[in-house]
Protein backbone atom coordinates (compact mmCIF):
# COMPACT_ATOMS: atom_id res chain seq x y z
CA UNK A 1 0.00 0.00 0.00
CA UNK A 2 1.44 3.41 -0.91
CA UNK A 3 1.47 6.22 1.63
CA UNK A 4 -1.07 8.96 1.65
CA UNK A 5 -0.07 12.08 -0.18
CA UNK A 6 -2.00 15.30 -0.16
CA UNK A 7 -1.27 17.46 -3.18
CA UNK A 8 -2.59 20.94 -3.63
CA UNK A 9 -4.73 21.33 -6.72
CA UNK A 10 -3.56 23.95 -9.20
CA UNK A 11 -6.04 25.97 -11.20
CA UNK A 12 -5.08 26.95 -14.73
CA UNK A 13 -6.33 30.22 -16.20
CA UNK A 14 -8.25 28.90 -19.20
CA UNK A 15 -7.64 25.23 -18.96
CA UNK A 16 -9.17 23.26 -16.12
CA UNK A 17 -6.52 21.42 -14.29
CA UNK A 18 -6.83 19.22 -11.24
CA UNK A 19 -4.58 17.06 -9.18
CA UNK A 20 -5.83 14.38 -6.86
CA UNK A 21 -5.51 14.82 -3.13
CA UNK A 22 -5.44 11.20 -2.13
CA UNK A 23 -7.53 10.23 0.83
CA UNK A 24 -6.55 7.71 3.47
CA UNK A 25 -6.58 4.07 2.47
CA UNK A 26 -6.48 4.82 -1.24
CA UNK A 27 -3.90 2.72 -3.04
CA UNK A 28 -4.34 4.27 -6.45
CA UNK A 29 -1.41 6.10 -7.95
CA UNK A 30 -1.40 9.84 -8.03
CA UNK A 31 -3.70 11.07 -10.76
CA UNK A 32 -4.13 14.40 -12.50
CA UNK A 33 -6.37 15.73 -15.21
CA UNK A 34 -6.24 18.70 -17.53
CA UNK A 35 -9.23 19.76 -19.62
CA UNK A 36 -9.76 21.98 -22.63
CA UNK A 37 -6.11 21.90 -23.63
CA UNK A 38 -6.64 21.38 -27.38
CA UNK A 39 -8.19 24.10 -29.53
CA UNK A 40 -9.66 22.07 -32.42
CA UNK A 41 -11.77 19.38 -30.77
CA UNK A 42 -15.04 20.32 -29.08
CA UNK A 43 -13.72 18.80 -25.89
CA UNK A 44 -10.38 17.46 -24.78
CA UNK A 45 -8.76 16.06 -21.69
CA UNK A 46 -5.45 14.64 -20.62
CA UNK A 47 -5.53 12.07 -17.85
CA UNK A 48 -2.47 11.01 -15.87
CA UNK A 49 -2.30 7.98 -13.63
CA UNK A 50 1.15 7.70 -12.10
CA UNK A 51 3.29 7.64 -15.26
CA UNK A 52 0.54 6.50 -17.63
CA UNK A 53 -0.83 9.37 -19.65
CA UNK A 54 -3.58 9.46 -22.29
CA UNK A 55 -4.77 12.44 -24.31
CA UNK A 56 -8.41 12.43 -25.47
CA UNK A 57 -10.26 14.66 -27.90
CA UNK A 58 -14.00 14.64 -28.62
CA UNK A 59 -15.64 15.93 -31.78
CA UNK A 60 -19.37 16.08 -31.69
CA UNK A 61 -22.24 16.03 -32.15
CA UNK A 62 -21.16 16.54 -35.77
CA UNK A 63 -22.07 15.56 -39.30
CA UNK A 64 -22.18 11.82 -40.00
CA UNK A 65 -21.73 9.83 -43.21
CA UNK A 66 -25.04 8.56 -44.54
CA UNK A 67 -23.73 5.00 -44.52
CA UNK A 68 -22.98 5.22 -40.80
CA UNK A 69 -25.96 7.20 -39.58
CA UNK A 70 -28.48 5.73 -37.16
CA UNK A 71 -31.96 7.20 -37.51
CA UNK A 72 -32.73 7.62 -33.81
CA UNK A 73 -29.37 7.94 -32.08
CA UNK A 74 -25.92 9.42 -32.36
CA UNK A 75 -23.21 7.25 -33.92
CA UNK A 76 -20.30 6.92 -31.53
CA UNK A 77 -16.82 6.30 -32.86
CA UNK A 78 -13.65 5.69 -30.90
CA UNK A 79 -10.16 5.84 -32.36
CA UNK A 80 -7.28 4.67 -30.21
CA UNK A 81 -3.75 5.37 -31.36
CA UNK A 82 -0.90 3.53 -29.66
CA UNK A 83 2.26 5.36 -28.71
CA UNK A 84 4.42 3.49 -31.22
CA UNK A 85 3.51 1.67 -34.38
CA UNK A 86 0.31 1.42 -36.38
CA UNK A 87 -2.98 0.55 -34.75
CA UNK A 88 -3.57 -3.21 -34.89
CA UNK A 89 -6.15 -5.80 -33.90
CA UNK A 90 -5.58 -5.24 -30.17
CA UNK A 91 -6.38 -1.54 -30.58
CA UNK A 92 -9.56 -2.42 -32.51
CA UNK A 93 -10.63 -4.64 -29.64
CA UNK A 94 -9.97 -1.87 -27.10
CA UNK A 95 -11.81 0.67 -29.27
CA UNK A 96 -14.83 -1.63 -29.25
CA UNK A 97 -14.70 -1.87 -25.43
CA UNK A 98 -14.42 1.90 -24.95
CA UNK A 99 -17.07 2.61 -27.57
CA UNK A 100 -19.62 0.27 -26.04
CA UNK A 101 -18.96 1.76 -22.59
CA UNK A 102 -19.50 5.29 -23.91
CA UNK A 103 -22.63 4.18 -25.79
CA UNK A 104 -24.12 2.93 -22.55
CA UNK A 105 -23.81 6.32 -20.84
CA UNK A 106 -24.07 8.88 -23.63
CA UNK A 107 -27.66 10.02 -24.30
CA UNK A 108 -27.43 9.40 -28.02
CA UNK A 109 -31.17 9.77 -28.59
CA UNK A 110 -30.88 13.52 -27.97
CA UNK A 111 -28.74 13.88 -31.10
CA UNK A 112 -30.05 11.52 -33.77
CA UNK A 113 -28.22 11.23 -37.10
CA UNK A 114 -25.05 12.83 -35.75
CA UNK A 115 -21.65 11.45 -34.95
CA UNK A 116 -19.64 11.76 -31.75
CA UNK A 117 -15.98 10.84 -32.25
CA UNK A 118 -13.60 10.18 -29.37
CA UNK A 119 -9.94 10.13 -30.33
CA UNK A 120 -7.46 8.75 -27.80
CA UNK A 121 -3.71 9.08 -28.08
CA UNK A 122 -1.47 7.10 -25.73
CA UNK A 123 1.25 9.47 -24.55
CA UNK A 124 2.98 7.12 -22.14
CA UNK A 125 2.17 3.65 -20.89
CA UNK A 126 3.24 2.57 -17.41
CA UNK A 127 0.45 0.13 -16.57
CA UNK A 128 -3.39 0.38 -16.32
CA UNK A 129 -3.62 1.76 -19.84
CA UNK A 130 -7.21 0.79 -20.57
CA UNK A 131 -8.45 2.34 -17.32
CA UNK A 132 -6.58 5.56 -18.08
CA UNK A 133 -8.11 5.65 -21.59
CA UNK A 134 -11.59 5.28 -20.10
CA UNK A 135 -11.00 8.08 -17.61
CA UNK A 136 -9.60 10.38 -20.28
CA UNK A 137 -12.54 9.62 -22.58
CA UNK A 138 -15.04 10.42 -19.82
CA UNK A 139 -13.37 13.72 -18.93
CA UNK A 140 -13.19 14.70 -22.60
CA UNK A 141 -16.89 13.91 -23.12
CA UNK A 142 -17.73 16.10 -20.12
CA UNK A 143 -15.54 18.89 -21.49
CA UNK A 144 -17.30 18.67 -24.84
CA UNK A 145 -20.67 18.99 -23.15
CA UNK A 146 -22.03 15.72 -24.55
CA UNK A 147 -25.16 14.78 -22.56
CA UNK A 148 -24.59 11.67 -20.47
CA UNK A 149 -26.74 9.73 -18.03
CA UNK A 150 -23.80 8.95 -15.76
CA UNK A 151 -20.05 9.36 -15.56
CA UNK A 152 -17.83 6.33 -15.75
CA UNK A 153 -14.34 5.50 -14.61
CA UNK A 154 -11.86 2.73 -15.24
CA UNK A 155 -10.11 0.79 -12.49
CA UNK A 156 -7.49 -1.94 -12.94
CA UNK A 157 -6.81 -4.76 -10.46
CA UNK A 158 -3.89 -7.14 -10.60
CA UNK A 159 -3.85 -10.49 -8.80
CA UNK A 160 -0.49 -11.88 -7.76
CA UNK A 161 0.26 -15.59 -7.75
CA UNK A 162 -0.38 -15.68 -3.99
CA UNK A 163 -3.72 -13.94 -4.33
CA UNK A 164 -2.87 -10.40 -3.21
CA UNK A 165 -4.87 -7.70 -4.89
CA UNK A 166 -3.13 -4.61 -6.20
CA UNK A 167 -5.14 -1.68 -7.54
CA UNK A 168 -3.83 0.46 -10.40
CA UNK A 169 -0.74 -1.68 -11.06
CA UNK A 170 2.41 -0.49 -12.81
CA UNK A 171 3.58 -2.28 -15.97
CA UNK A 172 6.07 -4.33 -13.97
CA UNK A 173 3.37 -5.59 -11.62
CA UNK A 174 1.04 -6.29 -14.54
CA UNK A 175 3.66 -8.51 -16.17
CA UNK A 176 4.33 -10.43 -12.98
CA UNK A 177 0.66 -10.77 -12.04
CA UNK A 178 -1.33 -13.94 -12.54
CA UNK A 179 -4.40 -12.01 -13.66
CA UNK A 180 -5.15 -8.40 -14.59
CA UNK A 181 -8.78 -7.25 -14.54
CA UNK A 182 -9.99 -3.88 -15.83
CA UNK A 183 -13.48 -2.67 -14.95
CA UNK A 184 -15.50 0.33 -15.99
CA UNK A 185 -18.03 1.45 -13.37
CA UNK A 186 -20.70 4.11 -13.51
CA UNK A 187 -21.08 6.66 -10.74
CA UNK A 188 -24.83 6.37 -10.18
CA UNK A 189 -25.07 2.83 -8.88
CA UNK A 190 -21.47 1.56 -9.27
CA UNK A 191 -22.69 -1.06 -11.70
CA UNK A 192 -20.26 -2.92 -13.90
CA UNK A 193 -20.33 -1.38 -17.36
CA UNK A 194 -17.33 -3.01 -18.96
CA UNK A 195 -14.92 -5.73 -18.00
CA UNK A 196 -11.79 -6.94 -19.73
CA UNK A 197 -9.62 -9.60 -18.14
CA UNK A 198 -6.30 -11.27 -18.74
CA UNK A 199 -5.14 -14.46 -17.04
CA UNK A 200 -6.85 -17.06 -14.87
CA UNK A 201 -8.81 -16.27 -11.73
CA UNK A 202 -11.58 -17.80 -9.65
CA UNK A 203 -15.14 -16.62 -9.13
CA UNK A 204 -14.45 -15.52 -5.54
CA UNK A 205 -11.43 -13.49 -6.64
CA UNK A 206 -13.58 -11.80 -9.27
CA UNK A 207 -16.10 -10.67 -6.65
CA UNK A 208 -13.25 -9.48 -4.43
CA UNK A 209 -11.71 -7.44 -7.26
CA UNK A 210 -15.08 -6.02 -8.22
CA UNK A 211 -15.71 -4.88 -4.63
CA UNK A 212 -12.24 -3.31 -4.42
CA UNK A 213 -12.78 -1.59 -7.77
CA UNK A 214 -16.13 -0.20 -6.62
CA UNK A 215 -14.48 1.22 -3.50
CA UNK A 216 -11.62 2.72 -5.53
CA UNK A 217 -14.02 4.23 -8.06
CA UNK A 218 -15.34 6.43 -5.26
CA UNK A 219 -11.98 8.20 -5.13
CA UNK A 220 -11.90 8.66 -8.88
CA UNK A 221 -15.42 10.10 -8.97
CA UNK A 222 -14.63 12.42 -6.10
CA UNK A 223 -11.61 13.60 -8.04
CA UNK A 224 -13.76 14.19 -11.14
CA UNK A 225 -16.20 16.24 -9.08
CA UNK A 226 -13.52 18.31 -7.38
CA UNK A 227 -11.60 19.00 -10.57
CA UNK A 228 -14.77 20.10 -12.37
CA UNK A 229 -15.87 22.19 -9.40
CA UNK A 230 -12.56 24.01 -9.37
CA UNK A 231 -12.74 24.60 -13.06
CA UNK A 232 -16.17 26.14 -13.05
CA UNK A 233 -16.08 27.98 -9.74
CA UNK A 234 -15.36 31.67 -9.90
CA UNK A 235 -12.58 32.39 -7.50
CA UNK B 1 -50.35 -9.87 -38.18
CA UNK B 2 -47.59 -10.90 -35.82
CA UNK B 3 -45.05 -10.54 -38.63
CA UNK B 4 -46.22 -6.97 -39.24
CA UNK B 5 -45.93 -6.09 -35.58
CA UNK B 6 -42.48 -7.65 -35.47
CA UNK B 7 -41.24 -5.47 -38.32
CA UNK B 8 -42.67 -2.25 -36.98
CA UNK B 9 -41.90 -2.65 -33.28
CA UNK B 10 -39.28 -5.40 -32.88
CA UNK B 11 -38.44 -4.49 -29.31
CA UNK B 12 -42.06 -4.46 -28.13
CA UNK B 13 -42.69 -7.76 -29.92
CA UNK B 14 -39.75 -9.23 -28.07
CA UNK B 15 -40.81 -7.83 -24.72
CA UNK B 16 -44.16 -9.62 -25.02
CA UNK B 17 -42.29 -12.92 -25.09
CA UNK B 18 -39.89 -12.01 -22.32
CA UNK B 19 -42.82 -11.18 -20.03
CA UNK B 20 -43.89 -14.81 -20.32
CA UNK B 21 -40.28 -15.89 -19.61
CA UNK B 22 -39.69 -17.36 -23.02
CA UNK B 23 -38.35 -16.33 -26.42
CA UNK B 24 -39.82 -16.29 -29.96
CA UNK B 25 -38.07 -19.53 -30.88
CA UNK B 26 -39.65 -21.28 -27.90
CA UNK B 27 -36.57 -21.43 -25.70
CA UNK B 28 -36.46 -20.52 -22.04
CA UNK B 29 -34.29 -17.62 -20.93
CA UNK B 30 -31.53 -19.93 -19.76
CA UNK B 31 -31.68 -22.49 -22.53
CA UNK B 32 -29.05 -23.00 -25.21
CA UNK B 33 -29.80 -23.86 -28.81
CA UNK B 34 -29.11 -27.37 -30.06
CA UNK B 35 -25.34 -27.80 -30.26
CA UNK B 36 -23.88 -30.19 -32.79
CA UNK B 37 -20.23 -30.84 -33.44
CA UNK B 38 -18.44 -32.74 -36.18
CA UNK B 39 -14.76 -33.42 -35.66
CA UNK B 40 -12.14 -34.32 -38.24
CA UNK B 41 -14.17 -33.60 -41.36
CA UNK B 42 -11.45 -31.71 -43.27
CA UNK B 43 -8.86 -34.26 -44.38
CA UNK B 44 -6.39 -31.68 -45.70
CA UNK B 45 -6.11 -29.97 -42.32
CA UNK B 46 -4.13 -31.34 -39.40
CA UNK B 47 -7.18 -30.92 -37.21
CA UNK B 48 -10.67 -29.62 -37.84
CA UNK B 49 -14.07 -29.22 -36.26
CA UNK B 50 -17.46 -27.92 -37.32
CA UNK B 51 -19.75 -26.54 -34.63
CA UNK B 52 -23.41 -25.62 -35.03
CA UNK B 53 -25.20 -23.67 -32.31
CA UNK B 54 -28.72 -23.58 -33.69
CA UNK B 55 -28.16 -21.85 -37.02
CA UNK B 56 -24.76 -20.33 -36.20
CA UNK B 57 -22.14 -22.44 -37.93
CA UNK B 58 -18.40 -22.10 -37.43
CA UNK B 59 -15.74 -24.33 -38.90
CA UNK B 60 -12.20 -24.42 -37.55
CA UNK B 61 -9.23 -25.83 -39.43
CA UNK B 62 -5.78 -26.13 -37.86
CA UNK B 63 -2.65 -26.36 -39.99
CA UNK B 64 0.78 -26.94 -38.49
CA UNK B 65 3.87 -25.51 -40.09
CA UNK B 66 7.48 -24.95 -39.17
CA UNK B 67 8.87 -21.65 -38.01
CA UNK B 68 11.80 -20.27 -36.10
CA UNK B 69 10.84 -19.66 -32.47
CA UNK B 70 10.69 -16.05 -31.25
CA UNK B 71 14.04 -14.65 -30.17
CA UNK B 72 12.75 -13.62 -26.74
CA UNK B 73 11.30 -17.11 -26.10
CA UNK B 74 13.40 -19.66 -27.98
CA UNK B 75 11.64 -22.64 -26.41
CA UNK B 76 8.12 -21.68 -27.43
CA UNK B 77 6.04 -22.25 -30.52
CA UNK B 78 3.12 -20.18 -31.83
CA UNK B 79 -0.64 -20.55 -31.94
CA UNK B 80 -2.11 -18.07 -34.40
CA UNK B 81 -5.91 -17.81 -34.47
CA UNK B 82 -7.84 -15.94 -37.14
CA UNK B 83 -11.59 -15.48 -37.26
CA UNK B 84 -13.06 -14.79 -40.67
CA UNK B 85 -16.59 -13.49 -41.11
CA UNK B 86 -17.14 -13.67 -44.87
CA UNK B 87 -20.10 -12.07 -46.68
CA UNK B 88 -21.42 -15.63 -47.03
CA UNK B 89 -22.50 -15.79 -43.41
CA UNK B 90 -24.50 -12.59 -43.15
CA UNK B 91 -25.55 -9.62 -45.23
CA UNK B 92 -23.99 -7.22 -42.73
CA UNK B 93 -20.44 -8.17 -43.77
CA UNK B 94 -18.78 -6.93 -46.94
CA UNK B 95 -15.86 -8.51 -48.72
CA UNK B 96 -12.47 -6.91 -48.21
CA UNK B 97 -10.19 -6.49 -45.19
CA UNK B 98 -11.53 -7.93 -41.93
CA UNK B 99 -14.12 -5.68 -40.34
CA UNK B 100 -14.26 -4.69 -36.70
CA UNK B 101 -16.38 -7.68 -35.66
CA UNK B 102 -13.89 -10.15 -37.12
CA UNK B 103 -10.92 -8.38 -35.57
CA UNK B 104 -12.56 -8.27 -32.15
CA UNK B 105 -13.42 -11.97 -32.39
CA UNK B 106 -9.84 -12.84 -33.43
CA UNK B 107 -8.46 -10.88 -30.50
CA UNK B 108 -10.93 -12.60 -28.18
CA UNK B 109 -9.85 -16.07 -29.33
CA UNK B 110 -6.18 -15.08 -29.02
CA UNK B 111 -6.85 -13.90 -25.46
CA UNK B 112 -8.66 -17.14 -24.57
CA UNK B 113 -5.75 -19.23 -25.87
CA UNK B 114 -3.27 -17.09 -23.97
CA UNK B 115 -5.21 -16.86 -20.70
CA UNK B 116 -6.38 -20.45 -20.43
CA UNK B 117 -3.02 -21.96 -21.38
CA UNK B 118 -4.90 -24.53 -23.43
CA UNK B 119 -1.61 -25.61 -24.98
CA UNK B 120 1.73 -25.21 -23.32
CA UNK B 121 3.69 -23.33 -25.99
CA UNK B 122 6.81 -25.20 -24.87
CA UNK B 123 5.21 -28.41 -26.19
CA UNK B 124 5.34 -26.93 -29.68
CA UNK B 125 9.07 -26.49 -29.66
CA UNK B 126 11.07 -29.02 -31.65
CA UNK B 127 14.58 -27.67 -31.29
CA UNK B 128 15.08 -24.67 -28.99
CA UNK B 129 16.17 -21.59 -30.88
CA UNK B 130 15.96 -23.30 -34.26
CA UNK B 131 12.65 -24.95 -35.02
CA UNK B 132 9.17 -24.88 -33.59
CA UNK B 133 5.63 -25.64 -34.67
CA UNK B 134 3.26 -22.85 -35.51
CA UNK B 135 -0.44 -23.79 -35.42
CA UNK B 136 -2.54 -21.64 -37.72
CA UNK B 137 -6.13 -21.90 -36.49
CA UNK B 138 -8.54 -20.54 -39.06
CA UNK B 139 -12.11 -20.12 -37.88
CA UNK B 140 -14.60 -19.39 -40.63
CA UNK B 141 -18.19 -18.56 -39.93
CA UNK B 142 -20.53 -20.14 -42.42
CA UNK B 143 -23.78 -18.87 -40.96
CA UNK B 144 -24.07 -15.94 -38.56
CA UNK B 145 -27.04 -16.15 -36.23
CA UNK B 146 -25.62 -14.64 -33.06
CA UNK B 147 -23.32 -15.99 -30.36
CA UNK B 148 -20.30 -16.25 -32.59
CA UNK B 149 -17.83 -16.24 -29.69
CA UNK B 150 -19.22 -19.37 -28.06
CA UNK B 151 -19.22 -21.25 -31.35
CA UNK B 152 -15.65 -20.14 -32.18
CA UNK B 153 -14.28 -21.15 -28.78
CA UNK B 154 -15.93 -24.57 -28.98
CA UNK B 155 -14.76 -25.11 -32.57
CA UNK B 156 -11.22 -24.16 -31.66
CA UNK B 157 -11.15 -26.51 -28.68
CA UNK B 158 -12.57 -29.41 -30.66
CA UNK B 159 -10.18 -28.83 -33.57
CA UNK B 160 -7.14 -28.65 -31.29
CA UNK B 161 -8.18 -31.94 -29.69
CA UNK B 162 -8.25 -33.42 -33.16
CA UNK B 163 -4.81 -32.16 -34.23
CA UNK B 164 -2.20 -34.81 -34.79
CA UNK B 165 1.39 -33.67 -35.20
CA UNK B 166 3.92 -35.92 -36.91
CA UNK B 167 7.15 -36.76 -35.17
CA UNK B 168 10.08 -34.54 -36.16
CA UNK B 169 13.73 -35.41 -35.65
CA UNK B 170 16.68 -33.20 -36.44
CA UNK B 171 19.22 -35.10 -38.47
CA UNK B 172 22.57 -34.67 -36.66
CA UNK B 173 24.65 -34.62 -39.85
CA UNK B 174 22.64 -32.49 -42.21
CA UNK B 175 20.92 -30.42 -39.47
CA UNK B 176 17.70 -30.74 -41.45
CA UNK B 177 14.37 -31.68 -40.00
CA UNK B 178 13.02 -35.09 -40.87
CA UNK B 179 9.29 -35.55 -40.63
CA UNK B 180 7.91 -38.99 -39.95
CA UNK B 181 4.33 -38.87 -41.23
CA UNK B 182 3.61 -42.38 -40.06
CA UNK B 183 4.12 -41.58 -36.39
CA UNK B 184 1.62 -38.97 -35.26
CA UNK B 185 0.69 -37.87 -31.78
CA UNK B 186 -2.14 -35.80 -30.38
CA UNK B 187 -1.55 -32.44 -28.76
CA UNK B 188 -1.47 -32.18 -25.00
CA UNK B 189 -4.61 -30.14 -24.26
CA UNK B 190 -4.27 -28.98 -20.67
CA UNK B 191 -7.52 -27.16 -20.06
CA UNK B 192 -10.90 -27.05 -21.74
CA UNK B 193 -12.16 -23.47 -21.89
CA UNK B 194 -15.84 -23.16 -22.72
CA UNK B 195 -17.52 -19.84 -23.47
CA UNK B 196 -21.03 -18.88 -22.39
CA UNK B 197 -22.55 -15.71 -23.79
CA UNK B 198 -25.41 -13.67 -22.38
CA UNK B 199 -27.36 -10.72 -23.69
CA UNK B 200 -28.73 -8.02 -21.38
CA UNK B 201 -32.18 -6.65 -22.10
CA UNK B 202 -33.61 -3.40 -20.76
CA UNK B 203 -30.82 -3.30 -18.18
CA UNK B 204 -32.37 -6.11 -16.16
CA UNK B 205 -33.04 -9.37 -17.95
CA UNK B 206 -30.26 -11.76 -18.85
CA UNK B 207 -30.76 -14.30 -21.61
CA UNK B 208 -28.37 -17.03 -22.62
CA UNK B 209 -27.15 -17.78 -26.17
CA UNK B 210 -28.66 -14.83 -28.06
CA UNK B 211 -29.62 -15.24 -31.72
CA UNK B 212 -28.72 -12.61 -34.29
CA UNK B 213 -31.96 -10.67 -33.79
CA UNK B 214 -31.66 -10.80 -30.01
CA UNK B 215 -28.10 -9.48 -30.15
CA UNK B 216 -29.30 -6.59 -32.25
CA UNK B 217 -32.04 -5.67 -29.76
CA UNK B 218 -29.95 -6.23 -26.65
CA UNK B 219 -28.57 -3.36 -24.60
CA UNK B 220 -25.41 -5.25 -23.67
CA UNK B 221 -23.60 -8.55 -23.94
CA UNK B 222 -21.44 -10.61 -21.59
CA UNK B 223 -19.22 -13.59 -22.35
CA UNK B 224 -17.73 -15.80 -19.65
CA UNK B 225 -15.03 -18.34 -20.49
CA UNK B 226 -14.58 -20.99 -17.85
CA UNK B 227 -12.35 -24.01 -17.57
CA UNK B 228 -13.13 -27.28 -15.82
CA UNK B 229 -11.93 -26.20 -12.38
CA UNK B 230 -14.35 -23.28 -12.33
CA UNK B 231 -11.57 -20.78 -13.02
CA UNK B 232 -12.38 -17.92 -15.32
CA UNK B 233 -10.18 -17.38 -18.33
CA UNK B 234 -12.04 -14.37 -19.56
CA UNK B 235 -14.87 -12.11 -18.45
CA UNK B 236 -15.60 -10.15 -21.59
CA UNK B 237 -18.18 -7.46 -21.15
CA UNK B 238 -17.78 -4.88 -23.88
CA UNK B 239 -19.82 -2.06 -22.41
CA UNK B 240 -23.59 -2.04 -22.44
CA UNK B 241 -25.95 -1.80 -19.47
CA UNK B 242 -24.52 -2.10 -16.00
CA UNK B 243 -24.62 -5.36 -14.07
CA UNK B 244 -24.58 -5.90 -10.33
CA UNK B 245 -22.38 -8.47 -8.58
CA UNK B 246 -25.42 -10.66 -7.86
CA UNK B 247 -26.36 -10.89 -11.55
CA UNK B 248 -22.78 -11.88 -12.33
CA UNK B 249 -23.06 -14.72 -9.85
CA UNK B 250 -26.11 -16.10 -11.68
CA UNK B 251 -24.17 -15.96 -14.92
CA UNK B 252 -21.28 -17.85 -13.34
CA UNK B 253 -23.47 -20.71 -12.23
CA UNK B 254 -25.03 -20.95 -15.69
CA UNK B 255 -21.53 -20.98 -17.20
CA UNK B 256 -20.55 -23.89 -14.93
CA UNK B 257 -23.49 -26.03 -16.08
CA UNK B 258 -22.82 -25.13 -19.71
CA UNK B 259 -19.22 -26.24 -19.33
CA UNK B 260 -20.34 -29.67 -18.16
CA UNK B 261 -22.76 -30.02 -21.10
CA UNK B 262 -20.15 -29.04 -23.67
CA UNK B 263 -17.43 -31.22 -22.19
CA UNK B 264 -19.75 -34.23 -22.21
CA UNK B 265 -20.72 -33.62 -25.82
CA UNK B 266 -17.14 -33.24 -26.95
CA UNK B 267 -15.93 -36.36 -25.11
CA UNK B 268 -18.71 -38.39 -26.73
CA UNK B 269 -17.80 -37.17 -30.21
CA UNK B 270 -14.09 -37.77 -29.75
CA UNK B 271 -14.73 -41.28 -28.51
CA UNK B 272 -16.84 -42.01 -31.56
CA UNK B 273 -14.14 -41.02 -34.06
CA UNK B 274 -12.68 -44.14 -35.61
CA UNK B 275 -8.87 -44.03 -35.47
CA UNK B 276 -7.33 -43.50 -38.93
Amino acid sequence: MEEERHTEAKIGAETGRGSSPRGPGCSLRHFACEQNLLSRPDGSASFLQGDTSVLAGVYGPAEVKVSKEIFNKATLEVILRPKIGLPGVAEKSRERLIRNTCEAVVLGTLHPRTSITVVLQVVSDAGSLLACCLNAACMALVDAGVPMRALFCGVTCALDSDGTLVLDPTSKREKEARAVLTFALDNVERKLLMSSTKGLFSDAELQQCLAAAQAASQHVFRFYRESLQRRYSKS
Amino acid sequence: MAAGFKTVEPLEYYRRFLKENCRPDGRELGEFRTTTVNIGSISTADGSALVKLGNTTVICGVKAEFAAPPTDAPDKGYVVPNVDLPPLCSSRFRSGPPGEEAQVASQFIADVIENSQIIQKEDLCISPGKLAWVLYCDLICLDYDGNILDACTFALLAALKNVQLPEVTINGETALAEVNLKKKSYLNIRTHPVATSFAVFDDTLLIVDPTGEEEHLATGTLTIVMDEEGKLCCLHKPGGSGLTGAKLQDCMSRAVTRHKEVKKLMDEVIKSIKPK
